[in-house]
């Protein structure tokens, strides 16, 4: 275990509603889901001197983190946004409570708003530079590429994708919170119409409007404020491929199983000890492959593991609690550490029983980025 | 509706070249390292040391996917359309389409393709056949 581990929590936790947002932008939705996340640490605004924000995905603005220090009133020690895809909102939690610990601030905002839904979703489905005229479009058809290697590699998966968004779905079917409400059964996801074969439909994750925040400070901070349930934060890890689809060494093995193993030595964990996982659901191939990435099961055994409802409620690993991005929202990531948090501090709707480990994967372009979390009580 | 057409610069110029000749070149650095797309200095050294090198035009297929959704209007008429990674067998490797089998039947994992130049709206592309079959 890491001197590091434990030393910083997540104090507060905010969220925007989810869904159609039309005519909000992306600012205010921001500022909407820091006012929760403040309210939530019961504490005043005038503690944070961090914002961390993750870019808006559809759309880029020059100095955008200064943007959404400006509306929050917040003129910080370190502040700015961050371009990693999914990635961004664990590496951002990491930055921020390495900052706690080395003394350089007292309290972060790490937050993230976008409203693809009603703005523009043209982020989603965008050429890809000089293979456009190939017909090479869109993030879902990367993905699609790398199901397809995954499946010559390792052999035909489908009834496991089809069991992850079964979970995913089941868990969000009753979030009053949740954009997508509509549990799933196995004929209906092997029956769900191609977007870019092998994806299907129910394969992909929703396209979403929507803010959400945390708040980040020391333990020792947090108790000096009398913050009422913070959750410790015992590992962290980061690792890119970064590179392109048609660069990378290997279609199938990301870097994500070294962003985890930098996050479980820091907890002093393993695989085992995790009651409860946030898995980034972007697509249900993402799934399988972090979980054989993170060592819960061996490389191309992830359909064993997500069969017969072993990641659902009840099972051995339960995961995306909320929904996921399937089901809850289709925001980048944030809602999952959101959902962690409830997890340890024991107040999810679909509550795990004594759950002590929550471990939250977040992920970014297409499979490019990658980070890592581990939440404890 | 037309295709959006690759930007030529004068870094990529000489692919698009080598393509209108019917060869498909990628770059070749003193370190040994070869690579595609055309980028000035070499990934691997960072050196600017290379030289283009006409490929045999033969590769395998890595993976591919088979659209059923046009994210433009110009693709919409080609429903269901293939696109696949393949590796030259010098090493690079590209995105591209194999042609003669639209929505994918037929293709596996490895299999020998070769170069076949197409032109779309003047521009010369580099697909790909299943090796052995006749080019149309």
């Amino acid at each position: 275990m890491n001197s590091l581990s434990g030393s910083a929590v997540i104090a507060g936790v905010g969220t925007t509603a989810f869904g159609k947002l039309p005519g909000r932008d992306t600012v205010s939705l921001n500022v909407e889901a820091c006012r929760h996340a403040l309210a939530d640490a019961r504490i005043e605004k005038s503690v944070i001197d961090a914002v961390f924000v993750k870019v808006p995905t559809s759309q880029r603005e020059f100095m955008y983190g200064q943007k959404v220090c400006e509306a929050l009133g917040i003129q910080p020690k370190i502040g700015g946004a961050w371009d990693q895809g999914g990635a961004a909102n664990i590496s951002l939690i990491a930055f921020a409570a390495t900052a706690v610990a080395t003394g350089q601030i007292k309290a972060a905002l790490v937050c993230y708003a976008d409203n693809p839904r009603t703005g523009n979703k043209q982020a989603y489905q965008r050429p890809c530079g000089d293979d456009a005229v190939y017909g090479w479009f869109s993030t879902a058809a990367g993905y699609a590429m790398i199901q397809q290697r995954h499946a010559i590699e390792y052999g035909d998966s489908t009834e496991a994708l089809g069991a992850i968004a079964i979970a995913c779905r089941r868990h969000g079917s009753g979030n009053p919170h949740a954009q997508l409400r509509l549990p799933l059964a196995m004929d209906q996801y092997l029956a769900s119409p191609w977007v870019v074969e092998p994806l299907r439909r129910d394969d992909c994750c929703l396209v979403s409007d929507g803010g959400a925040a945390v708040v980040v400070m020391s333990a020792a901070t947090a108790r000096e404020l009398g913050v009422e349930a913070p959750v410790p934060i015992l590992g962290f890890g980061q690792c890119q491929t970064s590179w392109d689809l048609q660069l990378r060494p290997s279609l199938t093995s990301t870097c994500a199983d070294i962003s985890a193993k930098d996050a479980f030595r820091m907890a002093g964990l393993q695989p085992a000890d995790i009651d409860v996982a946030q898995i980034y659901d972007c697509f249900t191939i993402t799934v399988l492959m972090t979980l054989e990435d993170y060592g819960f099961c061996p490389k191309g055994r992830g359909r064993d593991f997500v069969a017969d409802g072993q990641i659902e409620i009840g099972g051995r690993l339960p995961i995306n609690t909320s929904g996921g991005l399937l089901s809850e929202t289709g925001m980048p990531g944030l809602q999952l550490v959101i959902e962690g948090v409830r997890q340890m501090r024991g107040n999810a709707r679909l509550q795990v029983k004594n759950a002590r480990h929550c471990l939250v994967s977040n992920q970014g372009g297409t499979m490019h980025t990658h980070s890592t979390l581990i939440l404890g009580q | 509706m037309n295709k959006p057409l690759p930007v030529i610069t004068p870094v990529s110029a000489p692919y698009w070249q080598s393509l209108e000749q019917g060869a498909l070149s990628y770059l070749h650095c003193v370190c040994g390292h070869r690579w595609l797309p055309p980028r000035p200095q070499c990934p691997a050294c960072l050196g600017t040391d290379w030289k283009w090198v006409r490929a045999s035009g033969r590769a395998r297929l890595i993976s591919w996917v088979v659209y059923h959704t046009a994210y433009h209007e110009a693709f919409a008429a080609e429903l269901p359309y293939n696109v696949a990674l393949v590796e030259l067998e010098e090493g690079p490797r590209l995105i591209t389409n194999v042609i003669g089998c639209a929505d994918g039947r037929g293709l596996t994992a490895g299999m020998a393709v070769e170069l076949t130049v197409e032109y779309e709206q003047n521009v010369p592309l580099a697909r790909f056949r299943v090796a052995g079959t006749v080019q149309k």
